[in-house]
């Protein structure tokens, strides 16, 4: 009768039979250094172009697309509150997550994919390695490490972007009074928010890349359908979390 | 000729007992009973899709059996965990079918993944580099060190392949399909350097293979050091036994002599008649 399930949930125990080896493998031997650093390069000196970016231009649009409401209650200068508010709580570690997801959960989904298909991933095992050791431990923790970092930066460039756009654009506001308001509207609790949530995006990032690699079966058709899995299964998992620990930052 | 223990029978290396692998109606290997002792070459013929390499993941511990006992150098691995397989696996070499080399790795670094890896070995880091290159020299490609498996061609890919497999000079050699997809002339050559490594250590062998030739060279030939070359061996002293798997079942298990001598209509296919 629930046969339409067994799929998704054998699929959901590998994730977390997975997911429970990469955690408690962190603080054993080996530690592949090299492969921890290529990764945070990787997805940290390799996502730079793409997060400042995106950071900026959000960043800008929230200040063009708010500066009409804001006219309308004669609240311009609040427009630095508003820029800095959405950024550091939700639009900073969503956009970065999403963009890391788009370039880095599938890269992991279809370099893994790719070993796995080719017996890579065999001949590991065979010649004394733990693949999971190997290629999802360094992937988990540079992933925990670098995104939060990323999503800081995005968070800064974002409000220059604002910046740009109310006081240069469209002149809403001051240099000074802009960054005032910005800076007096944080909370520690926008801070906490802002950086719990890519730590928590990081992790489940990562891991889904790994898992979807790992599952891959079928040849080069399988690395693909795994990839795309892999980042469509990331990206809803961001937006999904992202209202899970919003509601409990609200309720506390 | 075998190596033989206290009581004149070589000890058993590998040995598989009623093993089952896949539930009901999709069991791809059923009642999988043999052994293969020290010393011995065994050949695993069988049609595409009828098991064989599921044979040899199993006793490498990639796969776990639904039913049966799988035992290696006299310890039962049917359950090992898998980090206690990871010391068991460095006692034995692998050539995958395709090759299973790192493609982000050099040749060089290829080879020298598993003396660097396995635990076990603790193996001298500034030993590695000669090792590698003795190894490479082995299957004649002492001059691909810096290069990476993709500026290879497929026989060169499968010969690097045989260079890890023996690097480490396991007790057991497993090679699944060495000469698949190879044309005659690059299949000999890895053949040759198959029984090569058979002979010069004495290692123990199976093969998984579809192609009869590829059986007959191991179970007929053997590598003569004095002249470098492959030469007729004397009747039986290569040590060869056949299993010849019919839909994940065995439909012959027997020495070389019982293989050329059976009438079974699909073991034949295997045999030159």
């Amino acid at each position: 009768m629930f046969e339409f399930l067994k799929s998704p949930v054998l699929a959901f125990q590998e994730f977390i039979r997975l997911s429970g080896r990469a955690i408690a493998g962190i603080p054993r031997k080996p530690y592949y250094m090299d492969d921890l650093f290529i990764q945070m390069d990787l997805i940290g000196v390799g996502s730079l172009p793409v997060v400042i970016l995106t950071g900026f231009f959000s960043g800008a649009v929230m200040a063009l697309q708010m500066s009409r409401a804001l006219q309308t209650y004669g609240a311009t200068s609040q427009v630095g509150t508003i820029v800095s508010i959405t950024l550091v709580r939700e639009m900073g570690p969503v956009l970065t997550a999403l963009m890391v997801a788009g370039r880095n959960s599938s890269g992991m989904a279809s370099e893994i994919g790719s070993m796995k298909v080719t017996e890579q991933i065999d001949a590991m095992r065979a010649l004394g390695t733990d693949p999971v050791m190997k290629l999802v431990k360094p992937r988990l923790i540079a992933t925990a490490f670098v995104l939060p970092l990323l999503t800081i930066l995005a968070d800064f460039v974002g409000l220059i972007g604002g910046w740009v756009v109310a006081c240069y654009m469209l002149h809403l506001t001051t240099g000074q009074q802009f960054w005032e308001s910005a800076w007096r509207a944080l909370q520690y609790d926008d801070i906490a928010q802002g950086l719990v949530k890519p730590f928590v995006f990081a992790i489940v990032l990562s891991l889904v890349g790994c898992h979807y690699g790992m599952q891959t079966t079928g040849g080069t058709q399988g690395v693909g359908r795994a990839t795309t899995q892999a980042m469509v299964v990331a990206s809803v998992s961001v937006v999904v979390l992202t209202f899970v620990i919003g509601r409990i930052f609200t309720s506390l | 000729m075998a190596a033989t223990g206290n009581n004149g029978i070589a000890p058993v290396v590998m040995a598989f007992d009623e093993v089952c692998f896949g539930e009901g109606g999709e069991q791809a290997l059923h009642n999988i009973s043999f052994d293969v002792r020290r010393g011995e070459t065994l050949i695993i013929h069988g049609a595409a899709a009828s098991g064989k390499t599921l044979i040899l993941k199993l006793a490498l511990g990639l796969l776990k059996p639904t039913r049966g006992r799988i035992f290696l150098f006299d310890r039962d691995v049917t359950r090992l965990a898998e980090r206690e397989w990871f010391d068991m696996r460095s006692r034995v070499g692998v050539l995958f079918q395709e090759g299973g080399l790192f493609d982000s790795l050099s040749i060089e670094e290829n080879v020298a993944y598993p003396l660097l890896n396995q635990r076990l070995l603790h193996f001298p880091e500034e030993q590695v580099h000669d090792r590698v290159e003795q190894s490479l020299e082995f299957v004649e490609l002492g001059h691909t060190l810096e290069k990476f498996p993709s500026e290879l061609s497929g026989g060169m890919r499968r010969r690097v392949g045989i260079a890890r497999a023996i690097v480490t000079q396991p007790e057991l050699l497993l090679y699944d399909s060495p000469t698949a997809g190879l044309d005659p002339i690059t299949a000999n050559t890895i053949m040759a350097l198959i029984v090569k490594g058979r002979d010069v250590r004495g290692a123990t062998t199976v093969m998984v293979t579809h192609r009869h030739q590829d059986g007959e060279i191991l179970a007929r030939y053997r590598f003569d050091e004095r002249t470098s070359t492959l030469v007729p061996a004397l009747e039986d002293s290569t040590h060869t036994r056949y299993l010849v798997l019919r839909e994940g079942s065995v439909a012959f298990l027997g020495s070389s002599a019982e293989f050329d001598a059976s009438k079974d209509p699909y073991v034949t296919m295997f045999a030159s008649r």
